[in-house]
């Protein structure tokens, strides 16, 4: 089921979507589950989860360290998968964020199918363009899943046409030039990306990369139908002294950003 | 010439910049405006008279070029009696091949008005060449480089600090030039605004293939030149190392039409293809996508890039240059295992019969030139690029061949 559900019901309360990021098999099968678990009690509306690469170059320290670990777990695509179903469980649509290449080498039809009988809503693609995913499209109009490409603060306004007219679900505007984690300051051509984009498409758009506490994610709220947050949850997990704080750090952070897509 | 012109001077890429199904653009959309942008700019040098000249005065005047080919009579003997032909890459100004694409590349930043560029680097050759082209240009430099490669290549890290760049190591995964690669990408989605990636070999997205090879193919285009001029023919076969495959490509190019000619590409085959600690792409590998490109690389059956390991730090690298894979699976060029050992026994025979020590990615070459000499026979000759010199690896040798005594 489309993600774009979630973002709908928070638009009728007048307020933008929390969108929660989190690798699987972080910090180990179960915990990455209970933590997703506890991002969605802490108030996530949409969950995103991480396919584990070994090759992350979009991503920062921290997601490079939480996704280290899980392949170091042994975390394998059929994890992602339960977690996934685990997740979507909840009720709350459940995205993949994955590099191409564990999609193209499982088989992007097989992905897709598996993608969708364990709930998932659909893929994020970062380092896949439209020109370059053609058979992603296909799989996921045969298979009914949505498909987030990115948009960026560098893309011409011909390039952000083309890549809203094959999204569905969401459109994730790249707030800034650089890779995933937590920043002090919103950029502040993340309003005009928004804007640019939303020219082109009536999908809804979120706004990841940088946001980490829930000033932050009210600034954002102002302008973007959607607030991403990934790195600061992993940073909460990686911080914590035990598990169980972990946990119940990663329910504050929701709970802080969630009344901040709410101010 | 247009970009299209630039593309259509040669079968392959394609206008998206595909080698058959290889090659493309899987690049995150931040890259997008960037690589656009190269590609416009490097079709419009390519057809600008200054631009040309002052890449081919740098080539003549500064890196020393036309290099040498240089007939190894003494090692000819050891490769079944064939004519060996090395193509002298070695003696370029910063002792390899890299210069070559730098330059051009060091002149493309200035053209687009960027005041910085970054590099990766294993083995340290296109780190080097990179830091030598941003002093000569002015252009602030840093350059990546897996912890392991700065162990192993400390010669080529001091030499790149003296040439006033920043080296980073680089921590993470195998801590060898895949990782480097990452690191170059991470910084240059976050700088690309005054940035340029100089990325060292005929891989990425596009147009790096095409760019890199444009770059580098003065190798091949004048190794014909010179063994017609020697021998009044063809080559029989041209040999020559693959890592990321850019010495491999330059020296091809100008021979791919010459059907003739059989060309020989030699991966690093480590401890050997059948114990899995080797870097033999095209070999042993098989299809995905890495670092923006689509090509055989090492990977498991989910997908994750496997490690690779070679004694050779510039051939330590999971994935090959798209072209390669074409050409590897068009038929038209062999691609054939090396191990560290036979690598290392061509590495002594060269320094003991020539007098020159090559480079430890360039003794794979010779070690391949040793096979094929032995099954084309004494009436074949055979040109070999000799990519790079090897003082770079003295240390690595000496190890290798005991020459380290307790306490020096």
């Amino acid at each position: 089921m489309s993600v774009q559900r979630a973002y709908d019901r928070a638009k009728a309360e007048n307020r933008a979507a929390l969108v929660g990021y989190l690798p699987a098999g972080f910090p180990s099968y179960e915990g990455a589950v209970k933590a997703a678990k506890a991002m969605v009690e802490g108030g996530c509306d949409v969950i995103e989860i991480g396919l584990p690469y070994t090759d992350p170059l979009m991503d920062g320290p921290t997601i490079q360290d939480a996704v280290h670990q899980a392949l170091t777990g042994g975390i394998r695509l059929a994890d992602v998968f339960r977690t996934v179903e685990a997740v979507a469980a909840t009720g709350v649509p459940t995205l993949v964020m994955t590099y191409y290449n564990p999609v193209d080498r499982y088989g992007v039809d097989r992905f897709a199918r598996d993608l969708l009988s364990a709930g998932g809503a659909g893929l994020i693609t970062p380092d896949l363009t439209p020109e370059e995913g053609g058979e992603w499209l296909a799989a996921a109009d045969a298979y009914d899943l949505d498909k987030v490409f990115l948009v960026a603060l560098s893309s011409t306004d011909e390039r952000i046409e083309k890549i809203t007219n094959v999204c569905r679900g969401f459109v994730y505007a790249a707030s800034l030039m650089g890779v995933t984690g937590a920043r002090t300051v919103v950029d502040t051509g993340a309003a005009h990306l928004v804007e640019r984009t939303r020219k082109f498409t009536s999908l809804p758009v979120g706004l990841g990369l940088g946001v980490g506490n829930g000033a932050q994610a009210a600034e954002v709220a102002q302008f973007a139908d959607g607030v991403i947050v990934g790195s600061a949850f992993i940073r909460r997990l990686l911080d914590a002294p035990s598990e169980a704080e972990g946990l119940t750090a990663v329910r504050e952070l929701a709970a802080e950003l969630a009344e901040g897509v709410r101010r | 010439m247009t970009i299209d012109a630039v593309r259509s001077a040669s079968a392959v890429p394609d206008e998206s910049g595909h080698f058959g199904l290889f090659g493309g653009r899987f690049a995150p959309e931040a890259l997008m405006a960037a690589l656009d942008h190269l590609a416009k700019e490097f079709a419009a040098a390519q057809q600008a008279p200054e631009f040309l000249a002052e890449l081919d005065d740098l080539f003549t005047n500064y890196a020393g070029r036309p290099s040498l080919l240089t007939e190894a009579k003494r090692f000819s003997a050891h490769a079944g009696g064939a004519r060996v032909l090395l193509k002298r890459e070695d003696l370029n100004h910063t002792g390899s091949h890299k210069v070559n694409n730098v330059l051009g590349q060091a002149l493309l930043t200035k053209r687009m008005g960027k005041t910085r560029i970054i590099a990766e680097t294993g083995a340290g050759q296109h780190g080097v060449a990179t830091a030598t082209a941003a002093a000569l240009l002015d252009l602030e430099c840093t350059v990546y480089m897996g912890e392991v490669d700065i162990e192993r290549q400390a010669l080529n890290v001091a030499r790149m600090r003296m040439l006033g760049a920043e080296v980073i190591p680089v921590r993470t995964g195998s801590r060898t030039l895949k990782d480097a690669c990452n690191e170059a990408f991470r910084d240059w989605v976050a700088s690309v605004d005054h940035t340029h990636y100089c990325i060292g070999t005929v891989m990425g997205p596009d147009p790096f293939p095409m760019m890199v090879r444009q770059f580098q193919r003065v190798i091949g285009v004048e190794a014909r030149e010179q063994v017609l001029a020697l021998t009044g023919k063809l080559p029989d076969a041209v040999v020559a190392c693959v890592g990321g495959g850019s010495n491999a490509i330059g020296i091809f190019h100008a021979f791919i039409p010459d059907e003739g000619v059989r060309l020989y590409g030699f991966e690093a085959a480590g401890d050997g293809v059948e114990t899995g600690r080797h870097a033999a792409t095209i070999t042993a590998g098989s299809v995905g996508v890495i670092h923006g490109m689509r090509t055989y690389l090492l990977q498991d059956d989910e997908g994750q890039t496997i490690e690779s390991h070679s004694i050779s730090a510039g051939l330590d690298y999971p994935g090959v240059g798209p072209e390669h894979s074409w050409l590897h699976d068009t038929g038209r060029a062999d691609y054939r295992p090396i191990t560290d050992a036979e690598a290392m026994d061509a590495f002594a025979l060269l320094c003991r019969t020539e007098g020159i020590i090559p480079a430890i990615e360039s003794a794979h070459a010779l070690a391949g030139a040793l096979k094929v000499g032995r099954e084309l026979g004494p009436e074949a000759t055979l040109v070999v690029c000799l990519s790079g010199r090897g003082d770079k690896d003295m240390h690595t040798a000496a190890e290798y061949f005991g020459f380290m005594e307790a306490g020096q």
